[in-house]
């Protein structure tokens, strides 16, 4: 009978595994979603018959409890999901992230008390630790995601002492609870101090690292969840928890890539916070700057009369919720004769891929979508490059200015093109708060409004001519 | 013993089955890694199931609530992310990038 539970813990294993493989092809990414669900199915269903067949101690209780919370659960989390705004993904994804760090952290606690004992084992403070730290840093992105607090990088000397203390802190009491033994309160202070860090160590972090540290608590969940196997003996939480800490780990390091920052240079240099004296320095001098605007109309005759026009979608789009009136102008004139591309880049939108996301929920067709190599040295050959709500993955300073924070960092050659028309809101600086050298250039024609009202604008003139 | 063998080669076995990943994916990804450490939900409904006094039950109950919701949260979020990839017409190769 053991022997049969075992196996068939196995098999969800390896449906894991298998939908993971899936998940990371574009062909097969929706049925890998699907069969690490039917993993999820027969690890509960396993756990389920093998607590009423072979009880361990004794029968299990609270029978109807756990189907409530299951259900409760279950319906909060899927009509969250049903509704949630594809702009909000990220968001969605730290919140979801954190319930399952929270739960890790509650499920080592119960267990400490469970035990009471005074001291406690590696296996359990690592659950409790990672997994407070997961879901109070989680929230915290959640909020600063969500507008409810500053976006902004935070970054002050007194906050690393704090750090420093902190840390000093959780291992005077990782080293209590686990040789001398310092029972329940010692155990309630490592709960509190690891909620505490994980405030503090995503507090600092600005808006456009976010994506990176939630992917980061995302592997920091997935192994508090393999922790709690360790505690519970449960191979199939071993196996998908460490499975996902070292996916997630892996993953964190492809999107620094993409970015062209190193892991501790995001959790540590408090990147927008040494840039805001930068930017107000930028938006003094772009006054002085030279900026030419172009009114609506002279932007549709430009549009409808040129062979090719690139266009470069950022996060400010998806805002405005602008891309299905983007696609309509893409459409008008394509028939026009225009060759229209869309440039993504991989951090557009606010997590990697999130812009991919967007389009596709607008119906633009999978095959104008490029991404950055490949698009790159078509800006030369293109008459037009429209910019519309993006900012840092076009701004030349990434390929020139060494004392700019993103230098280095890959970006679109939207200056290249011919002309360059960018469609913003006004002149202020953009989600990263650095200043974009693109709109003083000769080439670039500012069209300022919103993202949906210039571009639907946009469309009207084009089908008037 | 036996569980630390488990953890290291679910270590090799995590870093390898997504060592490329295309960035149109890296969203989805994320959603879907963060969907499978949901089965902590299992986790929380074996505390439940042992647990005495209103202490440690509140602590199951909350624990199988919130495993819940990122179990079932994860997956449909992700599925609605990918179902909306798929629904174009036919895609040519230019999705197939190696």
């Amino acid at each position: 009978m053991r022997f049969a539970f075992e196996f068939l813990y196995l098999l969800a294993a390896v449906l894991f595994i298998v939908g993971l493989k899936f998940l990371s092809s574009p062909a097969h990414a929706r049925r890998g979603n699907t069969t690490a669900a039917l993993g999820m199915v027969v690890a509960t269903v396993t756990l389920l018959a093998g607590m009423m067949l072979n009880p361990e101690g004794g029968p299990p209780h609270n029978l109807g409890l756990i189907a409530a919370a299951i259900a409760i659960g279950a319906v909060a989390g899927a009509v969250a999901a049903r509704r949630v705004a594809m702009t909000d993904m990220p968001q969605m994804v730290a919140i979801l992230n954190g319930c399952g760090g929270g739960s890790a952290a509650l499920i080592s606690t119960a267990e400490f008390l469970h035990m009471s004992q005074a001291r406690a084992g590696a296996d359990t403070m690592f659950g409790c630790i990672i997994g407070s730290i997961s879901f109070s840093g989680s929230v915290v992105a959640f909020a600063k995601l969500q507008g409810l607090v500053s976006e902004k990088a935070i970054n002050s000397p007194l906050q690393k002492v704090v750090n420093a203390l902190l840390f000093i802190g959780l291992l005077g009491l990782v080293g209590m609870l686990g040789f001398s033994g310092g029972g329940a309160p010692a155990f309630y202070a490592l709960l509190g101090v690891s909620l505490a860090f994980g405030v503090l160590m995503v507090m600092p972090i600005g808006g456009a690292d976010m994506p990176v540290v939630i992917s980061l608590l995302n592997s920091f969940t997935g192994l508090a969840v393999a922790a709690t196997g360790f505690v519970l003996h449960n191979n199939a939480l071993i196996i998908s928890g460490t499975l996902v800490g070292a996916s997630g780990t892996l993953l964190t390091m492809l999107m620094c890539k993409a970015m062209n920052r190193s892991l501790a240079n995001v959790l540590f240099a408090g990147f927008g916070a040494t840039t805001t004296a930068g930017a107000a320095g930028g938006a003094a001098a772009a006054a002085a700057k030279n900026v030419r605007e172009v009114s609506v109309d002279d932007a549709a005759v430009l549009l409808a009369n040129i062979q090719s026009l690139i266009i470069v979608p950022g996060y400010g789009m998806a805002v405005a919720q602008a891309q299905h009136s983007v696609r309509e102008l893409a459409d008008l004139l394509a028939k026009k004769g225009v060759d229209v591309k869309y440039a993504i880049h991989p951090v557009a939108g606010r997590m990697p891929g999130h812009m991919n996301v967007l389009l596709a929920e607008a119906n633009v067709p999978y095959d104008q979508l490029f991404d950055l190599d490949q698009i790159n040295p078509d800006f030369e050959r293109a008459d037009v490059a429209l910019v519309i709500g993006a900012n840092d993955v076009v701004n030349p300073a990434a390929r020139s200015d060494k004392a700019s924070p993103i230098y280095g960092m890959p970006i679109l050659d939207a200056d290249k093109a011919q002309h360059v028309i960018v469609i913003k809101r006004s002149m202020n600086p953009g989600f990263a708060g650095i200043d974009n050298q693109l709109y003083y250039e000769p080439r670039t024609s500012m069209l300022f409004g919103d993202a949906k009202g210039a571009v639907s604008k946009l469309v009207e003139a084009v089908k008037a001519m | 013993m036996a569980e630390i063998w488990v953890f290291a080669l679910a270590v090799f076995v995590g870093f390898e089955v997504i060592s490329k990943v295309p960035v149109v994916l890296h969203t989805p990804l994320m959603s879907g890694t963060n969907a499978i450490h949901g089965i902590v939900m299992l986790g929380g409904v074996l505390v439940l199931a042992s647990a005495h006094g209103p202490a440690l039950t509140t602590l199951g109950f909350l624990a199988v609530v919130l495993g819940a919701m990122n179990l079932f949260g994860g997956f449909v979020v992700t599925d609605r992310m990918l179902e909306m990839f798929k629904a174009k017409k036919p895609r040519p190769a230019a999705v197939k990038k190696p």
